[in-house]
């Protein structure tokens, strides 16, 4: 398993209501069914993904994200997930609120574009970053809204959102005392936990 | 010529050669309307074996104008036969794998093609029930259902499944009967009509019964047949079938035909001037009308119609068509098709979101296709692939002893 998602199911409560935007092939929501008996449902718009949720049994929804979440009733899900896909929904904000109206709390992870190396690809090269986390030329790439550890903090700061926990990993998601230190400057991946 | 040269070869997928049996209920069964029916056949078809356990039983619900006979073929002489209306899922190695399933198809009660019907001998008059049938409704078939699964001796389905009209049946099994099936299977349904869609059906009741040969459905008597009325019904439930999109493709090659076509195929290749079937598609349209009305009796038209209408769970719960299934324990699949305008695809989205309200265990693909609502019997790779793969699932929990 991904080093960020063992990170991620100890924030996850045994038995509760999990709901997975882009879930991908749903192994995680698979792992936490089997491990923490979790009731899932996965979010996925991939014609293959979903198939491939619906051969491990995992519950999936075609439903594109982007279109937001208003189906879903107010605190219906114990914990609403969104991995590395936040910066490229065409409004973020948006979808952080209503993940927070649909659970009653948040987990999601975004890379963070003020990793030092992006720094000095800018300042040196001139050029936009590319990293294994953002591998995509700046003319095709998925992503829309890049941000940093600082303009999360400052999103949850003005919307009255909680920090629970905030892990910044490398890309092997440890944690070191540098990124402690100085987490905007030294991390490459943000992952928070979230509740209003 | 021997038998051999005439035999046709049945593809190794098929059931092969099936045959019906017609079951005779006795007890009365308390209708919806108020009514009751004393006594009943269904004609019911089945294929695959049911295991020891018995829970590797899946029901199929069919939709207006379907029958018992789903799968497979009747005759091996004859080369010309089609093979049951929902042939490409159902048999070894397809999404309802024979290998794995008990599979049930019945022709509902109502139905004209052998279960009790208007056009039944009514034991009590020795004449044909012609309009004197009650209008029955999806509720009722789900109940003739149970008792045909208590026949069989089925407790609880792996399945049940339905297209359309069947999909409604699924619902009111997964509502009705919470204990009875394990996984809903609804494609390319709603959760009740549209005033379109009601609008719709009354013209195809107007057409049938405007026929000066309906005799207020006594035509049995009378040993005639509205067959016009009923081909101008099917005419334009056929469209509704449909898609635009689909039409365009079939009769309207760009470049052929004479100047003025303008995509749009002429039959013979100028325009008469005159009220002459000019157009292939209207040929198209009077010859499905005409092939469906030889052979579907026009009361169980009415009736088939009158049950979409009525369908409508949220009815008893004040609107709300989240709360019909706080009791049901089932998993749900619900699938739609792009380019379905009958029942589009954001009426399988009510459905969902109204089981997501119900806190259920939820599926939905919307798959993409031309076809329009017929779309659900067609074998479209993406829709086969997810009821096999779903269904994998269900055959694997009957293996390890899938009963509640």
């Amino acid at each position: 398993m991904r080093a960020d998602l063992e990170i991620i199911q100890d924030w996850i409560a045994p038995g509760s209501r999990v709901l997975d935007l882009g879930c991908g092939d749903g192994s995680f929501l698979a792992h936490l069914k089997a491990t923490r008996n979790v009731s899932e449902l996965g979010m996925e718009i991939d014609a293959d993904n979903i198939l491939r949720c619906l051969r491990a049994g995992v519950n999936v929804i075609e439903q594109n994200m982007d279109k937001g979440l208003k189906n879903f009733e107010t605190g219906s899900f114990d914990t609403v997930l969104l991995a590395h896909t936040l910066q490229a929904l065409h409004r973020p904000d948006e979808i952080v609120d209503e993940m927070l109206r649909v659970g009653k709390n948040c987990i999601l992870t975004f890379p963070n574009f003020a990793y030092w190396r992006h720094r000095l690809s800018l300042l040196t090269g001139g050029r936009m970053p590319k990293s294994p986390q953002l591998p995509y030329e700046w003319y095709d790439t998925p992503n829309l809204h890049h941000c940093t550890i600082s303009d999360f903090d400052e999103l949850c700061r003005t919307r009255n959102i909680k920090v629970l926990h905030r892990t910044v990993v490398d890309d092997n998601h440890h944690s070191t005392a540098l990124m402690r230190m100085a987490p905007n400057f030294f991390g490459i991946n943000a992952i928070y936990h979230i509740a209003r | 010529m021997t038998v051999d040269a005439v035999q046709k070869k049945i593809p190794a997928d098929s059931v092969g050669l099936v045959s019906p049996q017609r079951l005779h209920f006795d007890a009365p069964l308390q209708l919806r309307s108020g009514r009751t029916i004393e006594q009943y056949d269904l004609m019911v078809e089945t294929y695959g074996t049911l295991n020891e356990e018995r829970n590797n039983a899946v029901l199929i619900c069919h939709a207006l104008s379907g029958d018992h006979h789903a799968a497979g073929y009747y005759d091996a002489n004859n080369p010309k036969e089609k093979p049951g209306w929902w042939d490409c899922c159902i048999g070894p190695g397809k999404p309802f794998d024979t290998n794995y399933f008990f599979i049930v198809c019945l022709n509902n009660l109502g139905g004209c093609a052998g279960s009790t019907g208007p056009s039944s001998i009514n034991p009590e008059t020795g004449k044909p029930f012609g309009p004197d049938f009650p209008i029955i409704t999806v509720r009722d078939w789900v109940n003739s259902q149970a008792r045909l699964a208590d026949r069989l001796g089925i407790e609880q389905w792996a399945a049940v499944i339905g297209g359309s009209l069947g999909g409604m049946q699924v619902m009111r099994w997964a509502i009705s009967y919470p204990q009875r099936l394990r996984h809903a299977l609804i494609v390319a349904a709603a959760p009740k009509l549209s005033a379109q869609n009601i609008a719709f059906n009354e013209v195809a009741r107007q057409s049938i019964m405007s026929d000066p040969d309906f005799h207020q459905g006594r035509y049995y008597d009378f040993n005639t047949y509205p067959q016009r009325g009923v081909m101008l019904a099917r005419m334009v439930g056929h469209i509704t079938y449909l898609s635009d999109e689909l039409l365009r493709s079939k009769f309207g090659k760009e470049g052929e035909g004479a100047e003025g076509n303008f995509g749009r195929d002429l039959r013979t290749g100028k325009l008469s001037f005159g009220f002459d079937t000019d157009f292939q598609v209207q040929s198209y349209l009077q010859y499905k009308g005409e092939t469906f009305s030889k052979n579907f009796d026009a009361n169980t038209y009415l009736l088939m119609t009158k049950a979409l209408d009525y369908f409508d769970p949220a009815v008893d719960y004040g609107g709300d068509f989240s709360k019909p299934f706080a009791p049901s324990l089932c998993k749900f699949l619900v699938i739609s098709f792009t380019s379905d305008w009958r029942f589009a695809p954001e009426r399988s989205r009510e459905i969902v979101d109204s089981l997501l309200r119900a806190r259920k265990q939820v599926n939905y693909l919307e798959i993409d296709a031309a076809a329009g609502h017929d779309s659900f019997l067609l074998p479209i790779p993406r829709y086969m692939q997810a009821l096999a793969a779903y269904m994998g699932r269900v055959a694997a929990e009957c293996h390890t002893g899938g009963h509640r």
